[in-house]
């Protein structure tokens, strides 16, 4: 069964700008994702437990034990851009 | 028409004083040179796994058995998507259903008035990094660009959320004043509103009257202190009220407070719904805190502040001494071992809260590095109680202990304080008082009490000041009615 899909907004809220061309290819291509994971919501489920990881395993922890950090060259090695030690970024127009 | 009635909720966002961060051993730190304390983790650099700090969970189940929250045997960690800067990943590790802590509540005192609020949930999360706007004061909109340091990103992350149960300024202040409390005594925070280690956000809305429908409501950020809470939310009642009863509406949105101005202003960002897009962390395993962790952290957890406030009204003390009292680990310490030692515990409460607060704010100093010990305040109560020393002289002998001149006992002896309460002796003076003052004792005799008085001054008089006048005035008023 055919689903609907607002691609722009789903390209909006991925931050990825699509031409019009781009948004019905990828739409297209989603579309399909998104009937096989129906196809799925279809299967009668019930009396199975649900599952929310694959693996039967639970708290992989690590100890509260404080290991080397990056140095701050190290750091921002791959900034685009820094200034006195700090990643530097366009102007932010809003909070989130 | 009914009257306009507010209704608050708060979310509170507490940074757990962690070694290291959440995800990574990246040590947690306030104040430090920017991003020294970042990884590939909390950089979100590709290929990166975040494994969760056994502590920070043992952190957020100690403040979810103190809000008498269900802890949730199952619990998941979910991404959180949106696109900020501060926020390497694009998404925030945090919980969606299943968080930790469910169904909770708090207890708090407003006014003298007993109040609940409901909680509704407290879960794990992480910090983003911190930004600093460059250009034009520092103010985001006029801001040229912006600078970011990731050393508080990855740092654990609780946040407490309440359900819609507030109704006053007041009654959100208490609740934050309390919650503040409730995490420093378990040791899991700092919880300093100052440097952000504790945050609130304030949801606020108004309605006409408890059966009213909830009207829209806004979310106020950037409260970094209870006052600020308190002031925050009072302006936006006001300010609703005010836009209902012009006619116009109250926009769903997120308002920033302005500590200068003490107003609430409106982000001015377009509005879209909220759109996180909520999926479950898939490089992470679910949380299993079984029965056994459970128990055990309830069994470990500390005297909450409002059981040690009722335990010191049950010694004896009244409510605001107590609540000073439980406010100050090391002046409640002191206190605790005090009155173990036998002192009587309205009057040490008293010292403790008034003198030597006094003391310490005059000298500034800190509690510790005074002379003070918990063997001191029993033997000058002691004392006290004995009538060996006056209440007032008592103060100055406090004084000279705290300053590090002796013991109590050493201090009123050499400063000659010690009074004289054998009453064999002090019946030999009232009578020679007496005496001497025939026409005096008459008209007291006559009924003129206020002769009583004179008398216990003269033989305060020739006792150098050192007799105890309360013993002095009940035995001249013996000496009357025989």
């Amino acid at each position: 069964m055919p689903v609907d899909i607002d691609i722009a907004k789903v390209a909006h809220l991925a931050r990825i700008d699509l031409s019009a061309e781009e948004l019905a290819q990828y739409g297209a291509q989603l579309s399909v994702i998104l009937e096989y994971a129906e196809r799925v919501s279809s299967l009668p489920t019930e009396g199975v437990e649900p599952t929310s990881h694959p693996l039967p395993a639970t708290n992989a922890f690590r100890p509260d034990v404080v290991t080397p950090s990056l140095t701050n060259e190290e750091a921002l090695a791959m900034a685009p851009e820094a200034e006195d030690g700090y990643f530097r970024v366009p102007r932010i127009l809003g909070e989130p | 028409m009914a009257e306009w009635e507010a209704v608050i909720g708060i979310e509170t966002h507490v940074e757990l004083q962690t070694k290291s961060k959440m995800f990574c051993g990246c040590a947690v730190a306030f104040g430090e040179a920017p991003n020294t304390n970042t990884c590939p983790v909390c950089l979100a650099l590709p290929g990166a796994i975040p494994v969760p700090n056994e502590e920070a969970i043992e952190g957020i189940v100690k403040i979810g058995t103190a809000l008498d929250s269900t802890i949730n045997k199952d619990s998941l960690f979910y991404r959180k998507n949106y696109f900020y800067p501060d926020l390497p990943k694009n998404y925030q590790i945090s919980q969606y259903t299943f968080p930790v802590c469910e169904f909770g509540k708090l207890d708090i005192m407003v006014d003298g008035e007993p109040f609940t609020v409901g909680i509704t949930r407290v879960h794990m999360e992480e910090d983003t990094g911190k930004s600093r706007h460059v250009g034009e004061g520092g103010r985001i909109h006029d801001a040229s660009h912006s600078l970011l340091d990731f050393n508080r990103s990855g740092v654990p992350l609780v946040e407490v959320v309440t359900e819609p149960d507030i109704r006053t300024a007041e009654q959100a202040r208490a609740y934050g004043a309390e919650l503040q409390r409730i995490v420093r005594t378990l040791g899991v925070s700092d919880a300093r509103l100052e440097e952000g280690s504790m945050r609130f956000d304030a949801n606020v809305s108004v309605r006409r009257g408890p059966d009213a429908e909830f009207g829209t409501r806004t979310e106020t950020k950037n409260v970094n202190s209870l006052r600020s809470l308190q002031r925050a939310i009072t302006f936006e009642i006001d300010r609703q009220i005010r836009v209902l009863e012009e006619g116009g509406e109250i926009i769903q949105e997120t308002r920033h407070w302005n500590e200068g101005k003490g107003v609430t202003i409106s982000m001015r960002i377009k509005e879209e719904s909220e759109d996180y897009r909520y999926f479950q962390e898939p490089d992470m395993l679910p949380l299993e805190i079984d029965e056994e962790w459970q128990q055990r952290v309830k069994a470990n957890q500390p005297e909450l502040p409002a059981q040690k406030r009722a335990r010191y009204v049950g010694l004896g003390t009244d409510t605001h001494t107590a609540e000073l009292l439980a406010d100050d680990p090391a002046l409640g310490g002191l206190f605790d071992e005090a009155v173990g030692a036998g002192a009587d515990a309205k009057q040490a409460g008293i010292w403790l809260t008034q003198e030597v607060v006094a003391y310490l704010r005059r000298e500034e100093k800190t509690l510790s590095a005074t002379a003070l010990s918990a063997e001191h305040v029993a033997e000058l109560a002691t004392m006290v109680a004995a009538g060996d020393l006056s209440s007032t002289a008592s103060k100055d002998v406090l004084n000279g202990v705290l300053a590090g001149e002796g013991t109590p006992r050493e201090i009123a002896e050499s400063r000659d304080l010690i009074q004289i309460s054998d009453s064999g002796f002090l019946d030999t003076e009232v009578d020679a008082v007496i005496a001497d003052n025939a026409g005096a004792f008459e008209k007291l005799v006559a009924g003129d009490m206020k002769m009583i008085g004179f008398f216990v001054g003269q033989v305060m008089k020739r006792t150098g000041g050192k007799a105890d006048p309360r013993l002095v005035s009940e035995m001249v008023r013996t000496k009357v009615q025989g």
